[in-house]
């Protein structure tokens, strides 16, 4: 199994950790004048997305974590898993309710994810930072408001809710950055 | 800065030296990894070249000059360790050493505590005197004597140092841990900070002073939560140091580290007779950091190793 020492360590390396995957946060060296190098990390768990922090005695070796990002397409939702696909390889993947995550407000068929696989299997799933949906339903808005000062909320196609002007009606499209699940702007129909 | 310490030197007589960068031996010191390189001259010792080490520090040849009778001396130069780096550590990095034949750690002290305040045009900045154990009496309240690994790690957990419950190490292990994480960042504020007599086990090369319990002749300055120098009130007896490298030997070999020739030069000058003497090691880069209020060691680095 590769392992990686702590002289290696830097933001974004993958190692294990309990059994479970983490990528590096911070890696900060530390040591007193003499004697014992340190280095303290802050590192996320790749399952559930939290991040602690870690000390570790410099030239410890860590596990190196099987783990690999790539873009996948995805497919469809059958009612339990979500399937994706590899645009290069064709190779088609599923990923579980865990590892979708909060992506599955957010996508639709034929979106392009980054997708974090260990040991060859979708653990979790980022959204494309902007993405284009139909609102299916919102309040009327009132006549004459063009732009803010408040809001109300509309729920999208794929069933997310977010807050939008008053003046964007049900069945227009509409830019939301995923990352805060913001409305952006109206979209021009694609 | 470095005017304003060649002129205090030269006003104290202190006589600047160099010796080499290059040596066939290096420090045997477990927490410290020298880098190599190979020399391929006529003399080298293989035809394929010398295996020479680029020192940590240049103490053992300055000693050697103080065998000699060079009377007080000091040197700035550049040194290197393996494998250090980040927000106060880089693989090279200046350092200012110098001795003083005849004097105690507490003349030193002054001594440095004077520099400091010349260097950083802080005339007004005081300096304290702690000692290692009542530091840790203070503010952990335990004995780092006396305490366990056990109990350390637990004082180290109540700290809210997270994630060290795997972390398996010794006393000396947890003391540093506890040291650099959770009393470092509090001394020196407003005022220098030296902590002196450490645990006999940290004494590195200084001598040890008897009593109950007996302390080693060593001596940290801090100022804004961070370490600047490390000095001893020298340690000159050949065999006790002589054990002291076989002890660091043994405890790279068990820990499948590198184990670098001793310093047989160094050890025959101490046999020779290497007058008492106290001395220090000063950081350079780390004291301009101070002086401009740089909280990375990059900002004071023309080119970080990085881009070297």
């Amino acid at each position: 199994m590769a392992s990686y020492k702590t002289n290696e360590f830097k933001g974004g390396l993958k190692i294990m950790l309990d059994g479970d995957p983490y990528t590096i946060v911070e890696n900060e060296f530390v040591k007193p004048g003499k004697g014992q190098a340190f280095n303290r990390v802050k590192v996320r768990n790749l399952k559930t997305g939290r991040v602690v922090e870690r000390t570790f005695k410099s030239g410890d070796s860590v596990e190196a974590a099987d783990v690999l990002e790539t873009d996948l397409q995805y497919l469809y939702y059958d009612g339990e898993v979500w399937h994706f696909m590899d645009p290069s390889s064709f190779e088609q993947l599923t990923a579980d309710e865990a590892a979708i995550g909060e992506a599955s407000k957010w996508i639709k068929e034929q979106d392009l994810c980054s997708v974090t696989l260990y040991n060859g299997q979708p653990i979790s799933v980022d959204p494309p930072s902007f993405v284009v949906l139909e609102i299916t339903e919102t309040d009327p808005g009132l006549k004459g408001d063009t732009s803010g000062g408040g809001g109300k909320p509309a729920t999208l196609e794929t069933g997310a809710v977010v807050n939008v002007p008053l003046f964007v009606q049900t069945g227009e499209m509409i830019k939301v950055d995923t990352r805060t699940g913001s409305y952006v702007s109206r979209a021009k129909e694609e | 800065m470095l005017q304003r310490l060649r002129d205090f030197f030269a006003e104290r007589e202190v006589l600047e030296v160099e010796t080499p960068l290059l040596s066939a031996s290096a420090t045997t010191d477990p927490a410290i990894e020298s880098l190599r390189t190979r020399w391929s001259g006529s003399g080298a010792d293989a035809p394929s070249g010398q295996q020479l080490y680029l020192h940590s520090s240049p103490e053992l040849p300055m000693k050697r000059l103080l065998a000699a009778g060079s009377g007080p001396i000091y040197q700035v130069c550049k040194v290197f360790r393996d494998g250090e780096r980040g927000r106060r550590h880089h693989p090279e990095f200046s350092l200012l050493e110098w001795y003083r034949p005849g004097w105690s750690l507490s003349a030193l002290i002054d001594e440095v505590a004077d520099l400091v305040r010349v260097i950083l045009d802080r005339s007004g900045l005081e300096h304290e005197v702690l000692s290692y154990r009542q530091l840790f009496r203070d503010r952990l309240e335990l004995d780092p004597w006396r305490a366990t690994p056990a109990v350390l790690k637990a004082v180290a957990r109540a700290q809210g140092l997270e994630g060290c419950d795997h972390l398996e190490l010794d006393r000396d292990g947890w003391l540093d841990l506890l040291m650099s994480q959770c009393l470092e960042p509090a001394l020196g504020r407003g005022c220098m900070t030296f902590v002196r007599d450490y645990p006999p086990s940290q004494a590195a090369l200084a001598r040890l002073r008897d009593g109950d319990p007996s302390v080693a002749e060593r001596v940290e300055l801090y100022l804004e939560g961070m370490e600047l120098a490390n000095g001893f009130e020298e340690l000159t007896d050949a065999n006790e140091q002589r054990a002291r490298f076989e002890a660091d030997q043994r405890a790279r070999r068990a820990a499948g580290q590198p184990v670098p020739p001793i310093d047989e030069a160094f050890l025959a000058a101490l046999e020779a007779g290497m007058p008492a003497s106290a001395g220090i090691a000063l950081g350079l880069d780390r004291l301009l950091m101070c002086a401009l209020g740089a909280d990375q060691i990059d900002a004071v680095l023309a080119f970080p190793v990085e881009r070297a």
